[in-house]
């Protein structure tokens, strides 16, 4: 990593930064971030989308979790310039004219969270889920979002969250 | 995918619209015509006896009052406040786990740009010189740690720099390059290898009778050793502080706790500030289960750079760094049960040694809870603590019952099995009505053989065939095993304000907090019952250190401390209330006491003569004022002639696949008996997660060290595992009906710990019986079934 940095004699320069354009939650945003910069952290700190959780950073527990271009993707893992172009939906971006959408509400009819911080990530999840159309059992959404950990554990109040959203869709 | 909102209704879930209904119509406070609910509360109150609360939301299953702003990603944690001129952080952690820092060289790492500063013992600003300071509310005997106090290193991954930059990324890139030569002294990390040299404490409970004669005199004996693993509480919330720079040295500090007025104490003793000059906010905290009772060391590093540099700063600790914190401490246990024919206890004596760190005494009363679960004429207890060159260990959900009656009950198992009786059996024929522990007095309430009776129908327990190995699933072995859970239902001094305005709308405010507990909604439904107001009228403010004293948020006791100190404000409100109405000319409650008038639907009124009844708007509206706010503060009085506790009964099945030694926990029954339950779907998710905790207990959960380097392995959440969404099968939790009128004037019992107790075992015990196998020492991963 040291060696990617330009020295010049009294100063280690951090990769210059690159302009990229998102349409983030339906809005076109312009901005220049490094290309160390996760998308995870492109949306918490450049663009104040802190909606966007981070639990680990390194892939393992489904915190940062959004939509690129409608598919989950763990957003800790993705450089934010590989994503040039890209359509990002996150938590911020689902509800409607202030109307919640259905999972959010059926999130909270169900007690599918408690502390909270684990719930973008899950709500993000279960809508790539259901966009995937492979799990049709409980079992099946069970094995499927088993990348979304919550320590609260919602587990099965996040199970009859999603089963209430797929059976009205 | 379709848009409609119409969202199929659990019995007893009230709608958000509905709640805004209510709150339109008091809004209003002319009107007074009832509706339906309120009619109800009103009859119900009619028959009550004086001072019964209505309870129009207390018990019902409203959802989450904070639902809306954790859905959409509104609601802000620790680390998400946006502050200009932020600095950001990165914290560079020790790689020996003994000595002392020879040479910390940030040359390199301040080359990097962006770079402001490294921050080391070197070179920090003044910090405290002495133990009391760093003392928090929640501090065991001992020296607490000091973060960048010196260069001596107390354990492996201590924080002893903290690289400063414009840049996240440039910070971690820099902490990279901080080069530390250290002096390394020899470590031991190992319980086992320190188990000689524990120190005894002092006797955790008198014993009584003689234990040891007894057991040797008993027809039944089994003796076993149980050993439970260093575990970390993971919340998925990373700790985090950040401390805004107000000017002339004021702070404000977002951070991750339990208890925003013990951080507040601790910054001010830690930094010898004003208490004026620091303020300590947590509006939300994503998961804690204890590791947040004492301040952690992030926020300490973050006061120390935002003084350095008198900028705001953040500080946010990775996964890996978590692991650096406090733990649920590594226990060994020694049971030995002494039986007679019949099943009844002659003996239990229950020997722990478990861990702390070489400067922190952290321990609690593990082997009480064998004494006080079961009936027995002789009991004996010790504990020993071993010192390990680790961070000091902490309280994790369920601290000391999680352990220790993990070990009772599988010791109870297997003296079932020696006796040939029904575990079940087995439990009935040990109950105990009195607490031996506590100078054998009754309890305030205990209807665990409710919770024994009801847990075991709704499970079909009847059916279980008591041979190992009898049952099977295809290749499955099926396992079916039971265990008891007990709890302290504990309560604590806490002051609550309640400002009720004119427009009626009320708020109610203490420095408590919400963990993921549901402490915003259980507020809101107590508040808005004592004083007769819809919930949507009822706001609530908590996790801020300016607010009413409040304890920690911790032991299962805010519940019980907080609902029960709303309902000593709300009483202050209705007596200056019924002052004031008796101002009024011609007051039907001339006459009336504060007990004899309730708030209900907008108006103050008689208890016995619902028509005899004033609206609150019209009483403030004569007494001249636009709102009456009320501070008092509530203290529970323990009259030592009873014990007060949870119970729980627990029953599991699980599925082990023989040739691979999988095991899947496929049912869990929990049936609790925890008091007045103040809100059904809350409650539900409480115990739920304890009893996946129990399942991580079980069979998931474990850091592991590797003891050469004195450093944590599997310090992620990959390697240390716990349960996902695949893990949790069939979950039923039911609340069994307990009044308490002595515990409390609720009756509120605490529900944060209960879930996780008993879980352990009654899956273990499942193990044994579909496997044959006695697995002693968690987790019981596939390996140790082969
Ligand atoms: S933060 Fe991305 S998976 Fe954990
Ligand atoms: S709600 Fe707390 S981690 Fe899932």
């Amino acid at each position: 990593m040291a060696r990617a940095l330009a020295t010049t004699q009294t100063t280690l320069l951090p990769p210059g930064k690159i302009s990229v354009e998102l349409v983030v939650n339906g809005v076109e945003t312009k901005f220049d971030v490094a290309p160390w910069t996760t998308l995870l952290d492109a949306l918490r700190e450049r663009l104040d989308l802190t909606g966007t959780k981070k639990g680990c950073d390194h892939g393992q527990c489904g915190a940062c979790t959004v939509l690129v271009d409608g598919r989950r993707i763990n957003s800790c893992l993705t450089l934010a310039v590989m994503k040039d172009g890209a359509k990002v939906t996150t938590i911020e971006g689902l509800a409607t004219d202030g109307a919640l959408h259905p999972m959010q509400q059926a999130f909270i009819d169900h007690d599918a969270f408690q502390c909270g911080y684990c719930t973008p990530g899950q709500i993000c999840s279960a809508m790539g889920l259901i966009a995937e159309g492979k799990a049709k059992t409980p079992d099946e959404i069970r094995e499927m979002m088993s990348g979304n950990i919550c320590r609260c554990a919602a587990y099965p109040n996040i199970v009859a969250a999603i089963q209430q959203v797929m059976g009205a869709s | 995918m379709s848009h409609d909102r119409s969202i199929p209704r659990r019995p007893g879930d009230i709608s958000r619209r509905e709640i805004m209904q209510g709150a339109i119509a008091i809004g209003a406070l002319g009107y007074v015509g009832a509706d339906a609910a309120t009619s109800v509360a009103i009859a119900a109150e009619q028959q009550s006896p004086v001072g019964t609360p209505i309870t129009r939301y207390i018990g019902t299953a409203i959802s989450r009052i904070d639902g809306d702003a954790k859905v959409t990603g509104g609601a802000k944690y620790a680390a998400e406040y946006k502050v200009p001129g932020l600095v950001h952080t990165f914290v560079v952690g020790s790689t020996i786990a003994k000595g002392r820092i020879v040479r910390i060289d940030a040359s390199e790492a301040l080359l990097v740009e962006g770079v402001i500063a490294v921050l080391t013992h070197e070179n920090r600003p003044r910090m405290a010189d002495n133990d009391k300071a760093y003392k928090d509310d929640a501090a065991p005997e001992g020296a607490p740690f000091r973060p960048l106090y010196d260069g001596k290193i107390k354990f492996n991954g201590q924080p002893i720099a903290l690289v400063l930059a414009e840049e996240s990324e440039v910070a971690r890139f820099a902490a990279s390059l901080v080069r530390v030569e250290y002096e390394d002294e020899a470590h031991v990390t190992d319980l086992y290898r320190q188990r000689d040299a524990a120190f005894a404490l002092p006797e955790p409970a008198k014993p009584r009778g003689d234990a040891a004669k007894a057991f040797g005199a008993s027809d039944v004996r089994h003796e076993g050793e149980y050993y439970v693993p260093i575990e970390h509480h993971n919340p998925m919330e990373p700790y985090a502080s950040t401390v805004t720079w107000d000017g002339g040295g004021k702070l404000t500090i977002y951070d991750k706790t339990q208890g925003v007025q013990n951080v507040h104490r601790y910054v001010c003793g830690v930094f010898d500030m004003k208490p004026d000059d620091v303020r300590i906010l947590s509006p939300y905290v994503g998961g804690a289960f204890g590791s947040g009772l004492r301040p952690q060391y992030q926020v300490v590093l973050a006061v120390l750079a935002a003084r350095a540099l008198e900028r705001s700063v953040r500080v946010v600790l990775t996964r890996q760094q978590m692991y650096s914190l406090g733990y649920r401490p590594a226990m060994i246990q020694k049971i030995r049960l002494g039986a007679k024919t019949d099943g009844t206890l002659d003996a239990i004596t229950h020997d722990a040694v478990t861990a702390t760190s070489q400067y922190e005494d952290f321990y609690r009363r593990e082997t009480t809870w064998s004494g006080l679960l079961y009936h027995s004429a002789n009991a004996t207890y010790a504990h020993k603590l071993a010192r390990l060159d680790l961070a000091t260990s902490c309280d994790m959900r369920g601290p000391s019952a999680a352990t220790g009656v993990y070990a009772l009950e599988s010791a109870m198992d297997e003296l079932a099995v020696a006796l040939k009786l029904d575990p079940l059996e087995l439990r009935l024929r040990c109950y105990s009505d009195r607490a031996q522990t506590e100078g054998d007095v009754p309890f305030s309430s205990k209807n665990l053989r409710e919770c024994y009776r009801q847990g075991a129908e709704a499970f079909g327990w009847d059916k279980r065939n008591p041979e190992p190995r009898s049952m099977r699933d295809g290749s499955d072995l099926v396992g079916w095993g039971m265990a008891t859970g007990v709890w302290e239902a504990l309560q604590m001094p806490i002051t609550v304000r309640v400002v009720l305005t004119a427009n009626g709308h009320a708020e109610v405010a203490s420095a408590t907090s919400d963990i993921g507990t549901g402490t915003y909604t259980i507020m809101a439904q107590v508040a808005a019952d004592m004083l007769g107001l819809p919930l949507g009228s009822i706001s609530v403010k908590l996790g801020d250190s300016t607010l009413p004293q409040s304890p920690l948020e911790g032991g299962s006791w805010i519940a019980a401390s907080v609902s029960n100190g709303i309902v000593t404000t709300c009483k202050a409100i209705r007596e200056e209330l019924l002052r004031l109405a008796k101002k009024v000319p011609n007051s039907p409650l001339a006459k009336a006491t504060v007990d004899e008038v309730a708030l209900a639907d907008g108006r103050l009124m008689s208890r016995q003569d619902a028509s005899r009844a004033i609206l609150i708007a019209d009483v403030m509206r004569h007494g001249a004022v636009d709102r009456i706010e009320m501070e008092k503060s509530t203290s529970f009085a323990n009259d030592g002639k009873h014990a007060h506790n949870t119970h729980s009964a627990l029953f599991a099945e699980v599925k082990v696949d023989e040739q691979l030694g999988v095991v899947r926990v496929t049912r869990v029954v929990s049936a609790i008996a925890a008091g007045r339950i103040l809100n059904a779907k809350t409650a539900h998710s409480q115990i739920m997660g304890g009893m996946v905790w129990g399942m991580g207990m079980a069979l998931h959960e474990e850091t592991l060290i590797d003891h050469n380097f004195g450093r944590i392995m599997n310090a992620n959440i990959a390697e240390y595992h716990v349960p996902v969404n695949a893990d949790v099968h069939d979950i039923k939790v039911i609340f069994v009906d307990e009044q308490d009128e002595i515990v409390n004037p609720l009756g509120v019992k605490g529900l944060g710990e209960i879930g996780i107790v008993g879980v352990p075992a009654a899956i273990a015990n499942a193990i044994y019986h579909a496997t044959g196998k006695r697995v002693r020492d968690l987790p019981i991963t596939l390996d140790k079934l082969l």
